[in-house]
């Protein structure tokens, strides 16, 4: 279980994170969702006890990350953005490294490092040089190297990132299957890997929490408006003018051109009201042909624009703003 | 202490896995065979020379000739290389980034400090025993002083500990392994020679001088004393420097 209660983070007299509040229980798998200098990364410094907080409290299965960091440091497995690892070594040595840092007692070690390396899909590998691994293998190092010593929480920062389609596949079904019995943070900003690996999702831009949710309550609870897609046959102008004169409807306009008399119209409506059965009665009340009917989800892609934008809108463009934003 | 165990065995490794350390104990075995070679030679025509003249016969020896030059001349030589082998200590590490998941490990800094001293002190301290063979073949063709030759390399040994100790500091400031190396040269230069100029500061700042600086505390041990002020001179210099790497990684954390 981990607590954040006030979590501040300055760096000279920049704010990297400002009073972030969040609870993780055991066992979730969260996703800590943000632009790039939103403040994921420091948070994860702080959890790990590589970086103490400037203000605020983090405790980590009830243990105070700046008292009892060396107890902390033995239950988090901690992955850092780019796996940073030792080049030279080869994946044997590098985990015999990490197994006897982590204090896996000697008589322990060799089954640990096989047991893990197999769970991580290392085994072909580990006479390698870790230089000569590619991404995927290396961020597989990386996991190895978390795992080691079987810690209750995985801290990941970016865990997919530069990894080929295949691999993040691959890598994402890894966090999956560790996530039994483990609770896990990632950080991430690619968002279907949110959607497909966590429980719950943190959103968090220029240093504090803008939401916390689980992806479909997100999806719900943000989009604007709820969508409709209607395909019928019908004259393109005609099918709209219908479309956007019944009740709950906001707009409705041909998304693309009509092919043999087919027209496909986005609906939008209130989030509160399904048009679906209005639009079907319309439909055929005219005797068009109703070739597709289904709504839209709004993607936690818009969710995630809607609510990074909607806090930078009068404090100039996010861009300009990295990591270490000024605080007023 | 695992986690001491695991540094020192992991700096150890990296010392060997690069060709640095290679190079570095062979230019250093290197120039000591050429030192060797050049006093021996001198010693010979020195030898010649005094077969004509009891009086100087009488006070030549192979500690005088032989062995003090070249552990000094070898002092010389340590400060120029421990900067090569101490600029990587940090320095890779911070580059690559490594450092943040070893300083999220259960290890406590000031056993990662160490044991990334104690790995590079133990290549020194390999390097200056690779040289012992040279040395005990002067005891085949002559009657050296085995006393003063040990303390002459105790005091290379300490005076070596010390400038790793300088460099691991420097190392922890930066990323850059050129600068780290540039800046232990540049201040253990400045350490070496801080004698020279201490008569022309009068005192009390030309003791000050004197007292801080290596040579001035090297000298005893070259002269086959062990002294116990040199002896806390280079002990405490060690520590002071190992002391700050810790505050050093400690800013660094918070930086992070």
């Amino acid at each position: 279980m981990i607590e954040v209660e006030g979590l501040t983070k300055y760096y000279g007299r920049l704010a990297a994170i400002r009073g972030v509040n969040f609870r993780v229980e055991s066992g979730e798998i969260v996703g800590f969702l943000g632009p790039n200098g939103a403040g994921k990364t420091s948070t994860m410094r702080i959890l790990t006890c590589f970086s103490p907080a400037s203000a605020g409290v983090a405790r980590i299965l009830g243990m105070d990350t700046r008292e009892d960091s060396m107890k902390i440091r033995q239950k988090v497995g901690y992955v850092p953005e780019n796996v940073p690892l030792y080049e030279w070594m080869r994946v044997r040595n590098y985990l015999e490294f990490v197994a006897r840092a982590k204090r896996v007692s000697a008589s322990d070690r060799s089954a640990e490092i096989n047991r893990v390396a197999e769970s991580v899909g290392l085994d072909q590998v580990m006479d390698k040089l870790i230089r000569s691994l590619s991404k995927g293998y290396r961020q597989r190092v990386g996991l190895a190297q978390a795992l080691l010593g079987n810690p209750p929480i995985l801290i990941l920062d970016e865990p997919t990132i530069g990894l080929d389609p295949k691999q993040i596949r691959e890598i994402r079904q890894l966090i999956k299957s560790f996530s039994h019995n483990r609770t896990v943070i990632l950080s991430t900003h690619i968002l279907p890997e949110v959607s497909q690996v966590c429980d719950r999702v943190i959103i968090i831009n220029k240093g504090s929490i803008v939401a916390e949710d689980s992806p479909s309550n997100l999806m719900k609870s943000h989009g604007k408006f709820s969508r409709a897609r209607v395909v019928v046959r019908a004259p393109d102008a005609e099918a709209t003018e219908l479309f956007s004169g019944l009740p709950g409807v906001h707009s409705a306009h041909s998304v693309a051109p009509a092919e043999n008399d087919e027209v496909a119209v986005t609906v939008e409506s209130s989030p509160d009201i399904d048009v679906r059965p209005a639009l079907a009665r319309a439909v055929m009340e005219k005797g068009w042909d109703l070739l597709e009917l289904r709504s839209l989800q709004v993607s936690l892609e818009d969710v995630f624009i809607d609510l990074i934008t909607e806090e930078t809108e009068d404090q100039g463009a996010p861009e300009d703003q990295e990591r270490k934003e000024e605080t007023a | 202490m695992t986690g001491l165990i695991a540094v020192f065995r992991k700096e150890m490794a990296g010392f060997f896995v690069s060709p640095v350390a290679y190079c570095v104990i062979a230019s250093f075995l290197f120039i000591f065979g050429f030192f060797f070679w050049a006093n021996m030679s001198f010693m010979s025509l020195v030898s010649l020379q005094a077969m004509n003249n009891p009086m100087i016969a009488e006070r030549i020896n192979l500690t005088d000739i032989v062995v003090r030059p070249l552990l000094q001349n070898m002092g010389i030589v340590l400060l120029f290389l421990i900067p090569l082998l101490s600029m990587r200590v940090f320095a890779e590490e911070k580059k690559s980034g490594s450092i943040e998941l070893l300083l999220t490990y259960p290890i406590s800094d000031a056993a990662v400090v160490l044991g990334k001293f104690l790995a590079s002190a133990l290549l020194l301290l390999i390097m200056l025993l690779a040289t012992w063979p040279s040395m005990i073949l002067l005891f085949g063709i002559g009657d050296p002083d085995a006393g003063n030759m040990l303390t002459g390399y105790l005091g290379l040994f300490l005076m070596g500990g010390a400038f790793m100790a300088l460099g691991v500091f420097v190392s922890s400031l930066t990323e850059n392994q050129i600068i780290s190396g540039a800046l232990t040269f540049g201040a253990a230069l400045l350490f070496w020679v801080l004698s020279w100029s201490s008569t022309l500061a009068g005192d009390p700042w030309g003791t000050v001088l004197r007292q801080l600086s290596i040579l001035e505390h090297l000298e005893s041990f070259y002269k086959g004393l062990i002294n116990v002020s040199d002896l806390s001179f280079f002990v405490l210099f060690t520590s002071f420097f190992l002391f700050m790497t810790f505050r050093s990684l400690e800013t660094y954390r918070w930086r992070g």
